[in-house]
């Protein structure tokens, strides 16, 4: 079968049509001739299908917040051909078993290439090393390595990670947090954490892990990804480790492109989050470090949670907010309306970069003949009142209810298989079922 | 009002006529009957997930002066999830009849998230929350200087002027805060003292002056110290030293206290660590307000009760 898509803008330059054919691009062009299959894409940006590396699909444990397909869907709808699950599951993806269960249920979902990452250490403890090796040269082939959730924070085990980890041509992706500046930690610690009384999670906490390992790194000549950075003083350890040469990436949040800490005012368990909201200055400098590349990605740490675990006190409440459906319209007002960045850069920091640094094949040459179809069609000019009613996963803590947001995802294409048509999710044939 | 969370927001005339209801509420405590009707046929549920016998027994005092029916549920919030038991046991207490919740609870925000989360109708009183505001202590504070400092003179007054020191664990305090929002209201000079482990960060915006030597602060001449109990067991998470210490630089000793003008005040909202944060004979002393605060706490809690009741009427 054969798919047209006619007059689509190329990462927002000229447009252009884009000829599928068995799951891969054929032609880009002009004249591609005709297809089984035409889709009017004018007003629209094409991008390559993008590529999350911080997701939690919460299966095998947690399916009552997320599964495998439900956090596929939720992928799909938000413009993803590639998710990275990360290992804080139950049990703890730090074996083979669970990376291959995983990576199966992710290719019978059907929506979205799953990329298990493995943990570093075994069930999370911090301990001892989990099963780095076998889940390196497992079924699913993993490359990314991470405690997320909870921070490697011994010294001389991140060391030998890092270490172990090279050995395989893997990555660790550290969640830097040291874990005794931040017991009990609830929110950002300032001005509000004064007033509402929640044990602060100071920011010197993830900074000197960054700057730790950054270091380690160097030492190690391995490499390192840092998630979810969160502060001012992170993008400075970050810019300083790069002008070194020392081999690290690193990735923000949309949720900390946007959002302040003074949405806690109320106490309202939606906005607690891990590492937790900060303030304006924070917001602007991690914006201007994705503009300027020190921060090489945007990823979403999607993190499902049903509604029992948000519909209590702040300090019951768990952390983590979902993000798939969201992220891309996040960026766009972020960082593109705002002209700190273009739509070539967006499919940088979503796409390409991504899957360069958690090696998922098909991504190198976005757009081009000869790659996978993997495309993503976005409306620039729609706004959408954001809600629960917009989200495809689980679960429904979205802290983004209320706002209007840029940018709609249209359409996406897997591997040629086209996932979101028209806005809406493409109900496939299962392929475990198939 | 419809609910008592925080000090926080609440203008100078509305806290003044919080005072003056208090006052009204102690006159009746001094009549032959001790009563008023205000809430007959209502009922107070006193919900302390956090053990407070003394802040629970002025509660329940308050609703039976005022003619409630009282029922207390106490749990040390042992169970797996403290959030749905929470929203359970409110919820229930709500369906056996309650018109008000008095909440105390270990976490900061319990009390704003049960007036914001729709679980239930009745008016909500914040007991305690966490680390975050214990308003009716603030209020039956501001009561006691008031009417130690002005006597007959002090309905319808301020605290404009006035110089509060609060010295201890301001971090750790519901108390601190909620005082300073109060005073600060009121128009009185509030300084907080504490060692800088103890002390906020990024609390340049309170209405406050920060010093970190109790001597330093008693310098400028005041007219009121407020100890806080500090807990022993900060001494293990190293927030300061040992006892000895913590005494030497922010306990309310005989020396400082001999230092100080005659008719300085000092108060204590209980329970005290005697000999700790202050000195036995200092508590004991004319200048102090602990017996005080303990019986004004009584009608602070009934001006609450009413306060809140008198927006359903209206
Ligand atoms: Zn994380």
């Amino acid at each position: 079968m054969s798919t047209i898509i006619r007059k689509a803008s190329i990462m927002g330059g000229d447009p252009a049509d884009i000829r599928i054919e068995d799951g891969q691009i054929v032609a880009v062009g002009v004249n591609v001739g005709g297809a089984d299959v035409e889709i009017d894409a004018s007003g629209l940006i094409a991008l390559p299908g993008l590529v999350d590396l911080h997701t939690h699909l919460r299966e095998p444990g947690g399916e009552s917040s997320e599964t495998i397909l439900s956090g596929s869907r939720a992928a799909a709808a938000g413009g993803f051909t590639a998710v990275h699950a990360m290992a804080n599951t139950s049990p703890v993806a730090d074996n083979a078993n669970v990376v291959d269960y995983v990576y199966r249920k992710g290719l019978e979902a059907g929506y979205v290439e799953v990329r298990p990452v493995g943990a570093v250490t075994h069930n999370l403890a911090g301990e001892s090393l989990a099963d780095i090796g076998a889940m390196a040269r497992s079924t699913a082939a993993v490359t990314v390595f991470s405690d997320d959730g909870k921070c490697v924070g011994d010294s001389l085990l991140m060391r030998r990670a890092l270490e172990y980890v090279a050995t395989f041509g893997g990555v660790i992706a550290q969640h830097a947090q040291d874990p005794r500046l931040t017991i009990d930690a609830q929110m950002n610690e300032g001005a509000m954490s004064a007033e509402l009384g929640l044990a602060g999670w100071p920011r010197v906490a993830e900074e000197a892990i960054i700057a730790r390992d950054v270091l380690l790194a160097e030492y190690t000549g391995a490499r390192l990804h840092v998630c979810h950075l969160s502060t001012a003083g992170s993008v400075e350890v970050i810019r300083w480790a790069k002008q070194r040469g020392i081999q690290v990436t690193a990735e923000a949040t949309p949720h900390h492109l946007l959002l302040t800490d003074d949405l806690a005012q109320n106490y309202n368990p939606l906005f607690k989050v891990n590492p937790p909201l900060r303030t304006r200055d924070d917001v602007e400098a991690v914006r201007r470090g994705v503009a300027d590349g020190t921060i090489d990605i945007v990823a979403t740490d999607h993190a499902p949670h049903g509604s029992a675990t948000k519909d209590c006190t702040w300090s019951d409440a768990s952390f983590g907010m979902v993000g798939l459906e969201s992220a891309l319209s996040i960026v766009q007002h972020a960082l593109v309306d705002t002209g700190l960045i273009g739509w070539a850069d967006v499919a940088r920091i979503m796409s390409t970069t991504p899957a360069r640094i958690g090696s998922v094949d098909g991504y190198d040459a976005p757009l081009t003949v000869g790659s996978l179809a993997n495309i993503t069609l976005v409306d620039p000019s729609a706004t959408t009142v954001w809600g629960a009613d917009k989200l495809a996963g689980r679960s429904t803590n979205t802290p983004f209810t209320g706002l209007t947001l840029p940018g709609r995802v249209v359409h996406t294409f897997f591997r040629g298989t086209h996932t979101v048509r028209d806005g809406s999710i493409v109900e496939l044939s299962q392929a475990g079922n198939a | 009002m419809k609910h008592f969370i925080s000090t926080r927001g609440i203008d100078s005339a509305t806290a003044i006529r919080l005072l003056d209801t208090t006052a009204d509420m102690a006159d009746v405590r001094q009549r032959d009957v001790k009563k008023l009707p205000t809430l007959r046929g209502k009922t107070v549920a006193n919900v302390f997930f956090e053990d407070s016998t003394r802040t629970r027994l002025s509660f329940e005092a308050a609703a039976l002066a005022l003619s409630a029916d009282v029922s207390t549920f106490t749990s040390k919030g042992s169970s797996v999830s403290k959030g749905e038991s929470l929203k359970d046991t409110v919820q229930t207490l709500e369906s056996m009849g309650a018109d008000f919740i008095v909440l105390r609870h270990c976490d900061s925000g319990a009390a704003a998230t049960l007036a914001q989360s729709g679980w239930i109708n009745a008016h909500v009183i914040n007991a305690g929350d966490g680390t975050h505001e214990h308003p009716t202590q603030a209020l039956l504070d501001a009561y006691t200087l008031r009417s130690r400092l002005f006597g007959d003179s002090a309905r319808g007054r301020n605290l404009a002027g006035v110089r509060i020191v609060i010295v201890g664990d301001i971090l750790h305090s519901r108390v601190a805060r909620s005082n300073v929002w109060l005073l600060a209201t009121l128009g009185a000079h509030v300084t907080l003292v504490a060692p800088r482990t103890l002390m906020p960060r990024d609390i340049a915006a309170w209405p406050v002056a920060i010093v970190h030597t109790l001597d330093e602060a008693l310098d400028e001449g005041v007219d009121a110290v407020m100890t806080l109990r500090i807990q022993k067991e900060r001494m293990n998470d190293a927030f300061f030293p040992d006892a000895a210490e913590y005494t030497r630089f922010w306990g309310m000793t005989t020396a400082r206290f001999d230092a100080v003008r005659a008719n300085t005040l000092v108060m204590h909202p209980g329970p005290m660590n005697r000999g700790l944060e202050i000195a036995g004979s200092i508590a004991d002393s004319a200048n102090s307000t602990v017996r005080d605060q303990v019986s004004h706490g009584v009608a602070a809690r009934m001006a609450v009760l009413y306060t809140l009741l008198g927006e359903d009427a209206s």
